[in-house]
């Protein structure tokens, strides 16, 4: 006696919906992916243990400020007295600014400071000193 | 008549392929680190308050780097303890640090840091006096 299965059952996984899948995932990770727009000066940032994540990458601008004074947003160099102006130009365009200052650790209070007087008159009050994470 | 239906297919086969390197190209460019710091609000220009003398705590650092905190010079490891302390006894206390124009970055930021983590929001980074 032989014996036949009436039904066959495909065991076979489909596979023709695969590439709608995979364009969703790359899709997704095209919309959150946001490319290194400057590259910067080279700076040592400082350490801290208290410190916080930046939630967002869009409204955040950088200013780097290297060991001998030199200011650099978005890869020109600038004098001290004109971050202001930048910095307004940017405060305007996007009023929830936040600027990540990155400033090497053997810079002295000095260019901090002016620093901070430049973004209290361009009105760029949101501030972030970016800092490594410290391991003791 | 029979028509010929043969002609005309894009060879799909490869798409997964073609979207799979794609995947992988975005995956890699992703940045995942994000920034991260100290975060603090300075004030808008001009804005002069006056605060009551009790609730303001004054830390000056020096061009070496000695903290003096209400006049009495402390270590940045025990700033965070003392803060704690009188953040408990007067929750209004408002940390006013003053740096000398000479004072190394480093050091202010440990100290922003201990202020940190002793739960302190109000700091107020003051103008160096000329």
């Amino acid at each position: 006696m032989k014996f036949e299965s009436k039904t066959k059952v495909s065991s076979e996984i489909p596979t023709a919906s695969m590439p709608d899948i995979i364009f969703m995932l790359l899709i997704f990770f095209m919309v959150t992916t946001v490319m290194r727009e400057y590259e910067g000066l080279p700076v040592l940032l400082p350490q801290a243990k208290q410190i916080e994540k930046l939630e967002t990458k869009r409204h955040v601008s950088h200013i780097f400020l290297s060991k001998d004074g030199m200011i650099s947003v978005d890869d020109k160099i600038i004098p001290m007295g004109n971050v202001r102006h930048v910095m307004y130009k940017k405060r305007a365009e996007d009023p929830q600014l936040i600027v990540s200052l990155k400033a090497d650790k053997h810079v002295t209070m000095g260019h901090i400071n002016d620093m901070h007087t430049e973004l209290r008159e361009a009105d760029a009050l949101k501030i972030n000193y970016s800092t490594k994470t410290a391991v003791y | 008549m029979k028509r010929r239906m043969h002609a005309g297919v894009i060879p799909t086969a490869s798409m997964a392929d073609i979207a799979f390197l794609l995947l992988i190209f975005f995956l890699v460019t992703t940045t995942i680190d994000m920034d991260k710091g100290l975060g603090i609000i300075l004030p808008p220009p001009g804005a002069e308050v006056e605060v009551s003398k009790k609730n303001i705590s004054n830390l000056l650092i020096n061009a070496q780097g000695k903290i003096l905190l209400d006049n009495e010079p402390v270590q940045t490891r025990d700033i965070k303890r003392i803060v704690e302390s009188k953040i408990a006894a007067n929750d209004k206390l408002i940390i006013s640090v003053k740096t000398h124009p000479r004072t190394k970055y480093q050091v202010y930021i440990d100290v922003l840091d201990q202020l940190k983590q002793a739960k302190a929001t109000r700091i107020s980074i003051a103008e160096p006096s000329q």
